[in-house]
């Protein structure tokens, strides 16, 4: 009798623990880290084909120097910026994050829309593979930045939740985490002056 | 007593599929431009190609599933609707899910009419061999010279034909369905349950009491690894749970020699003919072109 007195406890105590979330909050979080990684990981791509694309465009480009310099340099500051698993809770890391990775988005977005300029250029097969890929790569980036923000949204909704508000409260201690918002540049076309 | 509990039995009725209406409602996604249902292969929703090439294409695409296992999908609509290209493109791969699951060997090729646009996603398991540049230059270099002449035919079969190329030899049919197939078969956990129940049956043979206790904590466990995302609610199958055990105690205490006939064997097999995703997933793989 006491034995199953015994086994009943645990039974008990473990459906109580899971049905207040110790289990699918924990669960949560590391379906946002793993979002996160994915997040890096397309960044990182889209960070692996610049110098590519500045050494391709600066063979029929030459007078662009600044534009390209303004792209090399904001990938070096945006590389320098990373964010770990644990300052996903740090809104300012999470605030430099972005603007580093915004920064050079928006040195992309430049470069791209002066190379219209060289009509050789646009047609040259190797540019055209780097324009496929960098653009590929913004689309991966925008679908990873997605999952991510909806990762949150569910893991910070979860934790302020009844009854698994108490069990973070007093058990897990898990903090919130930050969006990983669209830059404000990106979605502002460049305007182009000739 | 009875009256008022038949009531409220009567108000639950009338309750139940009012809330789920409303619950299913509120599930509709907000505006967005409809999915279309997945007819085969080819969906010629902006009636851009022949019959012709619509059967040729089904027949190249349903041999190449068979032999590779890789799933392609070919989606024209008449128009986007303003929405974006890539995000349509992803949400179509997504609910039809193309590609098998776990390989996720999938591609769609989605032709906006209208907008004159079209793209190629590739779920994350072609991502290696139809890459964004591959994909790119199919778009460039092999579709949109055929429909700037206006063959939309010739653009699209030959553009099949081309990611077809790109993937083969990536995956085994085979291999991969075996997998898929296996994944999960409720026939053999059903066929677990009887034998058990009807042990478990035998042993509390007239145990009234502890058939119970059993009952009622075997259930939310049992619960528990079976749908933990119930959480609390898993309790209330502990009174179930008890009640259950004694019913199966009493249940085998009539029937004497125990246990359950279980008429008919699997149910398990394919679908005859039609065609459905396997449940790919994808990232964003792939590339847009216009013409």
């Amino acid at each position: 009798m006491k034995r199953i007195i015994l086994f009943s406890f645990v039974a008990v105590l473990s459906v109580v623990l899971s049905g207040c979330g110790y289990n699918s909050l924990q669960v949560q979080e590391e379906s946002v880290f793993k979002a996160w990684a994915d997040v890096e990981s397309t960044l990182q791509r889209r960070a692996d084909l610049i110098p590519n694309l500045v050494e391709t465009v600066k063979g029929y480009a030459k007078h662009e120097q600044e534009t390209l310099q303004a792209v090399v340099d904001a990938r070096a500051k945006a590389g320098s910026v990373q964010v770990s698993a644990n300052d996903l809770t740090n809104p300012a890391a999470m605030q430099q994050f972005q603007a580093a990775q915004g920064g050079l988005s928006s040195a992309l977005s430049k470069l791209m829309v002066v190379v219209e300029r060289y009509p050789d250029l646009k047609a040259n097969q190797n540019f055209l593979d780097l324009q496929n890929q960098l653009e590929g790569t913004e689309n991966r980036i925008n679908v990873a930045r997605q999952r991510y923000n909806a990762a949150v949204s569910s893991f910070n909704g979860a934790i302020r939740q009844f009854p698994a508000s108490l069990t973070n409260k007093f058990l897990l201690h898990l903090e919130r985490k930050e969006y990983f918002k669209a830059e404000e540049g990106a979605k502002v076309a460049p305007k182009v002056t000739f | 007593m009875i009256k008022s509990a038949l009531k409220s039995l009567k108000g639950l009725f009338l309750t139940v599929p009012l809330s789920l209406a409303i619950v299913l409602f509120l599930a509709l996604p907000l505006a967005a431009l409809e999915i279309p249902p997945l007819d085969g292969r080819v969906n010629d929703s902006a009636q851009m190609l022949s019959a012709e090439t619509k059967a040729g294409l089904e027949t190249l695409l349903a041999n190449f599933e068979s032999t590779d296992s890789t799933q392609i999908v070919v989606l024209t609509v008449p128009s986007l609707d303003g929405e974006v290209l890539e995000e349509y493109s992803l949400r179509v791969a997504e609910t039809w899910g193309i590609g098998q699951k776990g390989s996720d060997n999938g591609a769609l090729l989605l032709v906006a009419r209208d907008e004159r646009k079209l793209r190629i996603e590739v779920g994350y398991g072609l991502e290696g061999s139809l890459t964004d540049l591959i994909a790119g230059r199919i778009i460039g270099g092999v579709i949109v010279p055929r429909f700037k002449e206006g063959n939309f035919d010739r653009g699209i079969s030959d553009g099949v034909r081309a990611m077809v190329n790109a993937v083969r030899g990536e995956f085994v049919a085979s291999a991969a369905n075996a997998k898929a197939s296996g994944d999960n078969d409720p026939a053999g956990l059903i066929f677990i349950l009887i034998f058990a129940f009807s042990f478990i049956g035998r042993a509390l043979h007239k145990k009234t009491k502890t058939a119970a206790v059993v009952g009622g904590i075997a259930s939310p466990v049992l619960g528990l690894m079976f749908f933990p995302q119930l959480g609390f609610w898993l309790l209330a199958l502990l009174p179930i749970g008890a009640l259950g055990g004694v019913f199966v105690s009493s249940l085998s205490a009539s029937g004497g020699s125990g246990g359950f006939y279980t008429g008919g064997g699997s149910s398990s097999g394919g679908f005859g003919g039609g065609f459905s995703g396997g449940g790919g997933g994808f990232g964003g793989g792939g590339a847009s072109g216009g013409w």
